[in-house]
């Protein structure tokens, strides 16, 4: 079987996130990650491999980005994935994305696709469902665990209040979530000097429109300072939540 | 036309996020001058199904199958697909939740709709359709504009108020005719608490950092919370180590919550768990660091040790119950 994880390459989350003009991101000072989620995704797609080495053949990255995304796909590939595949397109939007992500995954037929559960730039959680869809594959969201005994996949999904164990038939799309992997895995340094020698394909993108487009961005509203309370005076705390905020 | 809203249900019952969900889409297709209409999957009987009316649902479509008892986002998609089709939906709004995830990115394909997801506020516009929403995990917002004839909108959670317009719905059972091949999900195991306040669906939220500094110390947080009639969350580090469960853990990678009053005791503040609730109407900081980030985002702090300022906040709630 064959894993594809689909990657995300975003500012990371300490970065301090500023606009040039009212609808661009400036780019300048920003350190580019992979998704957090999607690194999860994809540490656990190589605990699969590195455990069922009959079963699962082959890790692959899919990204869809311009040439300047390359080291965070090399980073990736340091990590472990086996080879890569990169659409050659500026992600437009969640459905452009994952259009472009169909028409790879229908070239090289991947049994199982690994998908963040969001981006943390745009806070979708859109792009592995609309993959989904467009392939026809079953999904199965929310995902926080993935076994494999016996040739039999078991994946756990978070419902309201508990979880579920559920099944579904090759091919699938699993969106994931916290859990699927405790920590993400790093690269050593073996990793990294292989990563040079792996391939990274880059394939042209599909003609497909975006249907959302990002008019303006705005720096969220402006706080008012913390009001400091006496530690030994917590009846005041109670009483603005209770009288003033009518919180309690 | 119309506005097609995707109501859940838990074993047979609406909550207030279903409330907040029609709400929101009465708010909708007030805009563009449309009625809403509700989607009910799953054995919700008539009584519950009328509820809805009284949010501003004009008629309610119950679909009541045994293959669809667990969630398959496929088959969900396929039954809403067809219904918003046939009721000329202009715009679906569904959750953002675990389930609104899972269902509203397929139907995006299906009706090749575009999704502004996680929304918390009405369009501002509806020519072109421009929405609101948080991007950069908290750190900015975004109005986008949706381009395509039919919108999809996911709500977050506790972001709009509940409305009560009155009304009453009419209900139709639906006999819908499901192509089984659809339903691929096969669910094995469930485990579940029951009667346990969700920490999603909570308006009070009290939650615990490494400042607790051991997992002993956790009682009077927990009295607290159940004196405000809240529920309990910590930070990543505290989930990490074991000393709360996972479903607790909010921030960016965990759950992502906005109750009216998030209470952080001994969280240090940082950016990853800010993410996850920065959207809090409240946010009450109580840390023994002065200096502590998590003091920037909130609204009013105590500067003093965990141990010592709980039982004073938990005595002095005692002393308003009494008095």
């Amino acid at each position: 079987m064959k894993i594809l994880v689909c990657i995300s390459n975003v500012p990371d989350t300490t970065t301090k996130i500023k606009f040039t003009g009212d609808n661009e991101l400036d780019t300048t000072g920003i350190q580019w990650v992979i998704n957090p989620w999607d690194e999860l995704s994809l540490t656990r797609a190589l605990e699969l491999k590195d455990s069922n080495p009959g079963l699962i053949e082959s890790v692959t990255v899919a990204h869809a980005g311009p040439a300047s995304s390359e080291p965070t796909i090399r980073k990736a590939l340091a990590i472990g994935a086996d080879s890569a595949i990169r659409v050659n397109a500026e992600p437009l939007d969640a459905f452009f994305v994952a259009a472009q992500l169909e028409k790879v995954i229908t070239e090289e037929n991947f049994d199982i696709v690994l998908c963040g559960i969001e981006s943390s730039d745009f806070n979708g959680s859109t792009v592995g469902g609309m993959l989904a869809e467009f392939l026809g594959y079953p999904s199965v969201s929310a995902v926080s665990g993935i076994n494999i005994e016996n040739e039999d996949i078991v994946i756990k999904r978070e419902i309201d209040g508990g979880s579920e164990l559920v099944s579904v038939p090759v091919p699938f799309v699993a969106i994931v979530q916290k859990g699927i992997a405790i920590e993400p895995r790093i690269a050593a340094m073996r990793g990294i000097m292989m990563a040079r020698k792996k391939p990274i394909k880059v394939v042209e993108p599909a003609d497909v429109n975006a249907l959302t487009e990002v008019s303006s961005y705005e720096m969220p509203p402006e706080k008012e300072a913390c009001k400091f309370i006496d530690p030994d005076n917590p009846e005041e705390l109670i009483d603005i939540l209770q009288n003033k905020e009518k919180l309690i | 036309m119309s506005v097609l809203v995707y109501t859940e249900n838990w074993d047979g019952k609406f909550k207030k996020l279903s409330f907040e969900l029609v709400s929101y889409a009465y708010g909708v297709a007030s805009m563009i001058d449309t009625d809403v209409v509700a989607v009910s999957i799953g054995d919700v009987d008539d009584g519950e199904l009328e509820k809805l009316g009284n949010y501003g649902a004009k008629k309610v479509i119950s679909v009541n199958k045994e293959e669809l008892k667990g969630l398959d986002s496929q088959a969900y998609a396929a039954v809403i697909s067809e219904i918003a089709g046939r009721e000329e939906a202009a715009v679906l709004v569904l959750s953002n939740n675990n389930t609104g995830k899972a269902v509203a990115p397929r139907l995006s394909v299906k009706l090749n709709a575009g999704v502004g997801a996680g929304v918390s506020k009405l369009p501002s516009s509806t020519d072109p359709f421009t929405v609101y929403k948080r991007v950069y995990s908290g750190n900015a917002y975004a109005n986008i504009v949706i381009k395509s004839d039919i919108k999809i909108l996911t709500l977050e959670q506790n972001s709009f108020e509940v409305n009560e317009t009155g009304g009453n719905a009419e209900i139709e059972q639906m006999d819908y005719d499901l192509d089984e091949s659809l339903v691929k999900t096969e669910i094995r195991d469930v485990s579940k608490q029951t009667g346990k306040l969700l920490l999603t669906d909570a308006e009070i939220v009290v939650s615990g950092g490494r400042g607790m500094k051991s997992p002993d110390n956790w009682q009077p947080l927990v009295e607290l919370a159940e004196l405000l009639g809240g529920a309990t969350a910590c930070s990543r580090p505290v989930s990490d180590e074991g000393w709360r469960p996972h479903e607790e853990h909010t921030g960016q990678t965990g759950k992502i919550i906005a109750p009216n009053l998030y209470i952080a005791v001994g969280i240090s503040g940082a950016t990853q768990h800010i993410a996850g609730v920065s959207s809090s109407k409240c946010i009450v900081a109580v840390n023994n660091d002065k200096d502590a980030p998590v003091f920037e985002s909130a609204k009013y702090g105590i500067v003093g040790d965990a141990m010592k300022v709980l039982p004073g906040l938990i005595e002095a709630v005692k002393n308003t119950r009494t008095s």
